[in-house]
């Protein structure tokens, strides 16, 4: 009998073991996986929004221009403008949007276990970030690059200058690796103090503790604008870095991809026709057939992506055209638009038409 | 406790009064443990699943690339062409290098606080309470961040202060002349630290992430060890004292000979948890700055976005050094019950 049961347990331990083995080889089982990837109708992320009423947006714990809250808890920014051209398209309305504020180091987690629909974060595009972490960057909204934010009073004029000298900086971002590539290809040393909360960061230099501030150059004049004393403080003009901005999804919902590619791109396609928030209304009865479409008068380019006719049009009647965001968050920061101006501004901002 | 072999026969075990206790025993733990692990596998396979079909990069690849970010200057040489794997080591090293101090610090404050509190004299117990309360009844994070702002109000380099020659405190660090070994006579020299550039050159220096996590974590461990040893020493039966004193011992050596030897089996194991939890609370380091495990395991992960392998990576190594310590206290505690055991 003693043997019986020890036969009893060895099968017990034997099946839990052969049965996970066999969910293993299961071929059907695998199968799912992979499937369920590749096909454009499966749209869980779309599907969820739908269901739940509003759009889950990943935005950064407060980096002013981009996405940050005023004192009654609304959002505001070009990242937040993202996420609310989004909503307009989808749901409907612009304000369906919820926003969970994320360090730079808990964004792209956030984004995996599906916390986010979108982030939506000042967040650099690299190969790394796209292959490697598997995450999907449909469109650029903004394009920026690595510099330091330095005291007038050391003197230091160009990224050569800050040569042996404490530099804050965030973990995490590509603003660490570029710092420490340009040092190292320019034979300069430094010493990193790493912390991070950008708040954090900022008040460590604004304390003394470092020679120099590392970010983008436009959170930067972000957090020059919000200093006690701004005049004391310069950002170095130079950029040793390409960072182009735009906002990550997953890549199990192709739909809602497209989705956010073509709400980022009908804002700036709505500039390039000169269409404004106050001005679209008027322009619904046009004869321009760019603009026909735009506002979905005719070629019917919502239902081929799902929506309505008039998903475009709530996109700029609610959030406006690029130039409104940008003149409306980056703007008041004291920061030209630069390389950010449409293609035929001079600037380099130019996307697929809406045809 | 009542014996399980005393116990009426299970529903199950009804019918057959043959199987010995030890046998069901055994039986049960073999089902425990296969339970425990069909859902370890399981949740193992959850996981990798998922993993894949977020498209997520797994495995341990990537201890071996190139970290590509730089560390603030410590014992080990790292520069961002090395491996993560060695990014690692050196935030592990760095933990430990403030934890061991820490330890040894709050070790003598802490017995030293103890027996302050137990004086005779009023002011020096009524200053060691007032200390151990202030200290044990507000949070660890709130005391780090006090200290790394007190860092951070000393002067700037140019005005630092000089209170030996040489020495040099600003709120970029302490500075101090360090010796070099050199291949000829007369073999040392002495690196002076000078003010050149953004700060001090030379010497050797404490950062203020350091000296801010080290105060810390010293005085509030100070505070919970002291009363720890009191309780220690009142454990010790009053007449032992007075039988000691009887026979003309001066009261260090009472204290010496007759107190703390008695008293340190009743110290020791909850000290024992104290030092782990010094090595724990070292990783509030994240919030100040400082380069230690956790703040380096955290870069890790966001630069490679293998947050499962990093967080796994950084437990196992804190398991592992809370261990070892806790194998160091257990011998070091065996030790101390054999000796007591022999004298008394």
């Amino acid at each position: 009998m003693d043997k019986a049961i020890g036969i009893c347990c060895l099968a017990v331990v034997l099946s839990a073991c052969s049965s996970s083995v066999a969910h293993h080889d299961d071929p059907t089982a695998a199968a799912e996986v992979p499937a369920q990837r590749l096909t454009a109708t499966a749209t869980p992320t779309l599907d969820a929004v739908r269901s739940k009423g509003f759009v889950q947006c990943g935005v950064t714990t407060g980096v002013a221009g981009f996405s940050t809250p005023d004192a009654h808890g609304e959002w505001s920014g070009l990242d937040v403008d993202v996420c609310r051209a989004i909503a307009a398209a989808v749901l409907g309305d612009g304000r369906k949007v919820r926003f969970t504020p994320l360090t730079a180091a808990q964004r792209f987690t956030a984004l995996q276990t599906g916390e986010v629909d979108v982030l939506s974060r000042i967040t650099t595009i690299t190969f790394q970030r796209d292959i490697q972490l598997g995450i999907e960057f449909p469109a650029i909204n903004w394009y920026d690059g690595t510099t330091f934010l330095v005291r007038k009073s050391s003197n230091v004029k160009s990224v050569n200058d800050l040569n042996g000298a404490t530099i804050c900086i965030q973990p995490g971002t590509t603003n660490e690796v570029d710092v420490a590539d340009y040092f190292r290809k320019h034979k300069l040393t430094f010493t990193p103090v790493v912390i991070e909360r950008i708040e954090e960061s900022a008040n460590a230099y604004f304390a003394g503790r470092c020679d120099a501030l590392s970010n983008d150059q436009t959170a930067l004049a972000a957090v020059r604008a919000r200093a006690p004393n701004a005049a004391e403080h310069v950002v170095l003009p130079e950029l040793i870095s390409r960072g182009p901005y735009g906002p990550g999804v997953m890549p199990n919902d192709l739909r809602w991809m497209e989705i956010v590619r073509w709400s980022v791109y009908a804002m700036v396609n709505a500039e390039e026709l000169g269409l404004t928030s106050t001005t679209i209304d008027g322009a619904i009865e046009s004869d321009d057939p760019d603009v026909r479409r735009f506002v979905g008068k005719s070629d019917g380019f919502g239902p081929m992506l799902g929506l309505d006719a008039a998903w475009a049009y709530r996109i700029v009647k609610q959030v406006g055209n690029y130039a409104e965001s940008v003149e409306r968050n980056i703007k008041p920061l004291g920061i030209e638009r630069g390389v950010n101006r449409l293609w035929k501004d001079g600037g380099v901002m130019y996307v697929p038409p809406l045809r | 406790m009542i014996s399980t072999s005393r116990r009426p026969p299970l529903v199950f075990g009804a019918n057959t009064p043959s199987i010995s206790p030890r046998t069901r025993a055994i039986a049960w733990q073999i089902l425990a443990i296969a339970v425990v692990a069909a859902i370890v596998a399981a949740v193992a396979f959850q996981t990798v699943t998922n993993l894949r079909a977020r498209g997520i990069a797994s495995g341990f690849d990537f201890l071996g690339r190139a970290a590509g970010f730089e560390i603030a200057r410590g014992p080990i040489e790292f520069s961002s062409r090395d491996t993560y794997a060695r990014a690692l080591v050196v935030g592990l090293v760095n933990t430990l290098r403030v934890s061991l101090l820490a330890i040894g610090l709050a070790t003598t404050f802490g017995v030293a606080l103890g027996v302050a509190r137990l004086s005779h004299v009023w002011v020096v117990s009524a200053i060691a309470r007032t200390y151990v309360e202030v200290m044990r009844n507000t949070p660890l994070l709130l005391q780090l961040l006090f200290w790394y702002s007190l860092a951070q109000a000393l002067p700037a380099p140019r005005d630092a202060l000089n209170p030996l020659p040489g020495v040099f405190l600003c709120f970029r660090g302490l500075f101090f002349p360090s010796p070099i070994w050199q291949a000829d006579y007369p073999w040392i020299a002495i690196d002076h630290p000078v003010l050149a550039g953004f700060g001090f050159q030379g010497g050797a220096s404490v950062s203020p992430e350091f000296a801010a996590l080290l105060v810390g974590l010293t005085t509030y461990t100070a505070a919970l060890i002291g009363e720890i040893v009191r309780g220690g020493i009142l454990a010790v039966d009053k007449g032992q004292r007075e039988a000691a004193a009887a026979l003309g011992l001066s009261r260090i050596r009472i204290l010496r000979l007759v107190v703390l030897p008695q008293a340190l089996r009743v110290i020791i194991p909850p000290t024992a948890s104290q030092y782990l939890n010094v090595v724990k609370n070292s990783s509030l380091a994240v919030a100040i700055g400082y380069p230690d495990l956790l703040s380096i395991t955290n870069t890790t992960l966001n630069q490679t976005g293998q947050a499962i392998e990093a967080i796994a990576l950084a437990m196992a190594v804190y398991l592992l050094v809370s261990l070892s310590l806790s194998l160091a206290m257990n011998t070091y505690n065996a030790a101390i019950l054999r000796r007591g055991g022999r004298t008394t």
